[in-house]
């Protein structure tokens, strides 16, 4: 399958791309690689493409002690490899590397993947469950907003039409700080049908619990994250699995049982 | 230029040479030439517009204004005859394919419109735009639901959906079933799978003006079959037509079939005399490709109290899609699964019915080890479920039911006659080589992670290069006879070998030529191998049921005999002795006194043949003979699979941890291509037991139409298999060669659900259902709760 026709902007700058976006029905694209494959299937079916890969506005990295704005081009590779650096305590080195396979990481943004919201993707759990925050720019200016309130459902973000994601700000975690990931995948580089997310971060007070791939915005566990923050992760751990259970009651038993395995495991990281 | 060869070291090129592939030179570089290499001036590129329904009564198939041209339907391409595949088996129902539906649809994919334009996504617009109106049939997706009383009818001439139906009965099953002590019965199943060779199928067809013919460049295991089917859809003389194929990415069994959109595109360049390309994309491959594999099995098994086999009653149902391919028809499956089934093993008492039912699903193709990897399965689990019966060891029970190597050559209940072989001797080496006590003391201490872990195994029988009688039987149109090569000494003194069969990645570019080395025992660099193209070699049948080494080495092996006599009676011209007195040694033809050379014999007969007497044998330096082993039923190569693999019984996963092939195909030509074609089998034979399957709704929509849904292995998922090889030679073909292209993608699901089985065995849950999901394998952990709670 080949794409149906639509108009390309490779443009290289914001103002640029946020005027090319301003017309109707213009999508915008940085590494394509869920866009790419939607496009050939004429599943998605754009009047214009905007690629943002040359914007150099999107490939910035501004620190403070508090948190890293990451800028929302830079690949999964760049990730993986440190070249942007980690502020969580290898978490996102390590997320960045188990995403697909390396074709696909040295092309996907990491910007690209939220803005596309797959509830399977990494990035969306792992944010989550840092307690990131989206900086949106927009021809009107800028926003920011907390990951609970960007992905709406899936596929579906809170970015109006007009609206870039820009860049990712990351709180810089404590020294001491841990974190952990669980991802069950059929396979290598599949999309994940269950995903755990940890975060413990005792000298800032902070620890959230998260289950992730539920066919919609990853849900933070907040009993489960409560007790961990009080230091009690067997506790977190039981409240995880009784919290799984009752948001997704209406599951089948074997969509719960992944989750709960999936959270479990990525409590034992936090714990061992 | 002439060839030195005075350097050329040729010892250890011939049979049985871990000679490094010819080919890999320009693959390992991307120089390949495949069907999307190629570029002519003004090729258009074409597309299909495809059912999006399974069953459906075509109403109409409107033309956007102004494309008329560019778009045909069934109605502009008339003149294109259906794909009919005659058989003579008794009861075999034809099926006329038409490569545009006419009149009815039949599968989600089947080919409604066809349209060209300059690029491929032009003339996906123009599909597009095509106005497909239909009125839906109900949808036949199962074998139970086609063969239910008043099912919707594919074929409403045929009063049922059976394209046939047959039964085999040694007689005795009553009593049998009435005295025998220990009695198991399972129902099995096998997903539906692509075949996925990593080139889909593709193929550029265009009007040779200078020689008035039709040239198709089609990515195919079987070259002049394709001349002849072509000839009787498009009504144009074989003469006239020439299939040239370029390299191919894979083929499997997909390749080896006359396909509908060959038709159209060659009927495209022979109606509007221009060059025109398809090449398959993954989804189309995906959903109008999902057509192998899918089987179910009722195995009724009858030992004695130690697990001896006393008989096996048995119904095999495959679900054979909408239409019977060409030319290897819709029942080679069934027939095979019928006459394979008792596989390696012996037993007295044999009841086997088979059917096979057409559905809306694509027409199902004979995909590497067609049948076996199903039966195989359904065999090796039944073993297991009687050694779990009579509380034994699953490979102690394998062991006593194997054909004993003393008994060999044998006849099998089905009359297939094995020609040589230990099977028990395999067996016992892979259960050595895994380690079986080690595996079992591991599983008494338990693992630190909490899963389980089992071992398993798996024995079959390969028939290899089944030949004239087998198929004639079937009175298909295709019917192997003796296979052709042609050699020629070129007046450099290198060989030309020509042969009718293709190269599909299975390394026949050096095999071919190591068996021209042993015979004439010039370098295999020395020995060009020119493979497929109709215009330039010698007919033949093609690449498929693993025959390639043993017919077309054979004849090749036989060709290179007679032109090594023709090469002696000039050489004694030359060396003044007699031609018994000349021997080859490293390129090199040594005579009474002194020696000379293939390129100085060349030289001789083709530009100074002054030097040769009157007289002299006028056949040249070129030869083309026939060859085929001496029975027509076949080679019979074997192995056991051992695979040892850790459940999580949490999630369902399956990490394969061991995996072990203990093979024999007769005399290796190169062992490194044996390996090789062991590890590519394994691989898929793994897809089949733990990935693939393409699913269906209950409305024939294919669910598995990206490789999201459909997963292949990958390398993460493959474990490192070691194979151990014995060479048992075959008595009937040329140097004992078997066969040995499908076996390793037969025996995996066996060992890998086994060695499950074994492992989940403590929770008393068992899978009888391939691929093996994660989904699958919990399943089966919670049936075995809800039992064991009840």
């Amino acid at each position: 399958m080949k794409p149906a026709p639509f108009d390309l902007t490779l443009a290289e700058s914001l103002p640029q791309a946020l005027a090319a976006l301003a017309a109707e029905g213009a999508k915008p694209v940085s590494g394509g690689c869920s866009l790419g494959p939607m496009l050939n299937l004429r599943l998605a079916r754009p009047s214009a493409l905007v690629d943002l890969r040359r914007v150099g506005a999107l490939r910035t990295l501004e620190g403070s002690k508090t948190h890293l704005d990451i800028g929302a081009g830079w690949t999964h590779a760049e990730i993986e490899d440190g070249v942007v650096p980690d502020v969580t305590a290898g978490l996102m080195r390590r997320v960045a590397h188990g995403i697909a396979y390396r074709a696909v990481r040295n092309r996907g943004t990491i910007g690209g993947s939220l803005a596309h919201a797959d509830p399977a993707a990494d990035w969306i759990s792992t944010l989550t469950a840092l307690d990131a925050r989206l900086l949106i720019r927009s021809a009107a200016g800028a926003r920011e907003c907390a990951m609970g309130d960007f992905m709406l459902a899936a596929y579906t973000t809170s970015l109006a039409s007009g609206e870039v994601l820009a860049a990712v700000r990351v709180p810089v975690l404590s020294a001491g700080a841990r974190a952990g990931y669980h991802k069950i995948c059929r396979k290598t580089g599949e999309f994940a049908q269950a995903i755990g997310a940890v975060v413990l971060d005792g000298p800032r007070g902070f620890a959230r619990v998260v289950a992730g791939a539920v066919e919609a915005p990853p849900l933070v566990l907040a009993a489960a994250s409560d007790a961990l923050r009080a230091g009690d992760a067997a506790k977190a751990a039981r409240l995880a699995a009784e919290e799984v259970d009752a948001a997704f009651a209406g599951q089948a038993e074997s969509f719960r049982a992944l989750h709960r395995v999936a959270v479990e495991r990525a409590l034992d990281e936090v714990r061992s | 230029m002439a060839v030195d060869q005075a350097e050329a070291a040729v010892k250890g090129e011939g049979i049985g040479a871990r000679v490094r592939r010819k080919e890999d030179a320009r693959h390992l570089m991307g120089r390949g030439r495949f069907a999307g290499d190629i570029r002519m001036p003004g090729m258009s590129d074409v597309a299909f517009l495809r059912s999006p329904v399974a069953h459906a009564r075509i109403i109409s198939v409107t033309k956007p204004q102004g494309h008329e041209g560019e778009i045909f339907t069934s109605a502009d391409a008339a003149a294109v005859g259906d794909i009919i595949t005659r058989s003579t088996i008794p009861g075999y129902k034809l099926s006329a394919y038409p490569p545009l539906a006419r009149d009815k649809v039949r599968f989600v994919g089947d080919i409604v419109a066809m349209a060209y334009a300059p690029t491929r996504a032009e003339a996906e617009d123009l599909c597009e735009a095509v106005t497909f109106d239909y009125e839906e049939l109900p949808v036949i997706v199962d074998c139970d639901q086609g063969r239910e009383a008043g099912a919707a009818l594919l074929h409403e001439a045929w009063g049922d959906n059976l394209f046939l139906e047959t039964s085999f009965d040694s007689g005795g099953m009553e009593e049998v079933a009435r005295t025998a002590p220990v009695r198991v019965q399972k129902r099995f199943r096998t997903g539906r799978q692509c075949m996925h060779p990593m080139e889909g199928k593709g193929l550029v067809a265009w009007w040779d003006f200078q020689a008035n013919m039709l040239v198709v460049n089609t990515s195919t295991q079987v070259p002049h079959m394709i001349r002849t089917g072509l000839s009787e859809t498009l009504g144009l003389p074989e003469g006239q037509i020439r299939i040239a194929p370029p390299d191919v990415g894979g083929g499997f069994g997909y390749k080896c079939l006359l396909q509908p959109e060959e038709v159209l595109v060659a009927w495209l360049a022979m109606t509007l005399k221009r060059p025109f390309r398809w090449i398959e994309d993954r989804r189309e491959h995906l959903t109008a490709g999902a057509n192998a594999r899918e089987h179910e099995y009722v195995i009724t098994a009858y030992a004695d109290a130690r697990g001896k086999l006393l008989g096996l009653d048995a119904e095999v149902a495959v679900n054979v899609g909408a239409y019977s391919v060409w030319p290897f028809t819709a029942c080679l499956e069934a027939a095979q699964a019928g006459g394979n089934l008792p596989g390696p093993y012996i037993w007295p008492v044999y009841r086997c019915k088979t059917y096979s039912v057409a559905t809306n699903k694509p027409p199902f193709a004979p995909y590497r080890g067609v049948a076996r990897p199903g039966v195989c399965f359904a065999m090796e689990l039944t073993i297991d479920a009687i050694a779990a019966a009579v509380g034994r060891e699953a490979v102690d029970v394998r062991a006593e039911n194997l054909v004993p190597g003393s008994a060999m050559p044998y006849t099998n209940i089905t009359k297939k006659y094995y020609d040589s072989g230990d099977y028990p001797a395999s067996l016992a080496t892979a259960r050595e080589m895994i380690g079986f006590d080690a595996v079992r003391a591991r599983q008494a201490a338990g693992e630190s992670d909490g899963r389980l872990i089992g071992v398993g195994f798996s024995t079959y029988t390969e028939q290899s290069a089944h030949g004239t009688k087998v198929f004639a039987s079937w009175g298909t149109p295709l019917v192997p006879g003796y296979e052709q090569a042609t050699i020629r000494i070129n007046p450099d003194g290198s060989a030309d070998v020509r042969a009718g069969i293709h190269t599909i990645g299975q390394g026949l570019e050096t095999t071919l030529a190591q068996m021209a080395s042993e015979i004439l025992t010039l370098p295999v660099a020395q020995i060009r191998v020119i493979l497929g193209d109709t215009a330039t070699t010698p007919f033949s049948t093609g690449a498929y049921a693993s025959r390639g080494i043993v017919m077309a080495g054979g004849a090749v092996s036989r060709t290179a005999e007679k032109l090594a006599e023709k090469v002696k009676k000039l050489a004694a011209h030359l060396l003044q002795c007699a031609p018994s007195d000349i021997r080859f040694d490293s390129g090199v033809i040594h005579g009474l006194n002194g020696s000379t050379t293939f390129a100085e014999v060349a030289r001789a007969w083709y530009t100074t043949p002054e030097v040769l007497p009157d007289g002299v044998d006028t056949g040249g330096l070129e030869v083309t003979e026939g060859y085929k082993p001496q029975v027509d039923t076949g080679v019979f190569s074997y192995a056991t699979h051992a695979a040892v693999v850790a459940v999580d019984p949490r999630t369902g996963a399956t990490e394969i941890l061991d995996y072990v092939v203990v093979e024999d195909c007769g005399r290796m030509v190169n062992p490194m291509i044996v390996e090789g074609q062991a590890y590519g089998g394994v691989a898929q034979g793994i897809g089949t037991a733990l990935f693939e399957e393409s699913t269906y709704d209950a409305e024939g929509q294919p669910l598995a139409s990206t490789l999201i849904d459909y997963l292949l292995p990958g390398p993460t998922e493959l474990p490192k298999v070691r194979v151990a090889h014995t060479e048992t030679l075959s008595p009937f073909s040329a140097h004992g060669i078997k066969g040995v292209g499908e076996g390793g993608a037969i025996a995996p699901a066996g060992a890998v659900v086994n060695a499950m089985n074994d492992a989940l065995k403590g929770l008393g849950a068992s899978l009888t259902e391939i691929p093996a999901t994660p989904e699958r394998v919990l399943a089966a952990l919670s049936d075995a709760k809800g039992r064991s709670a009840a």
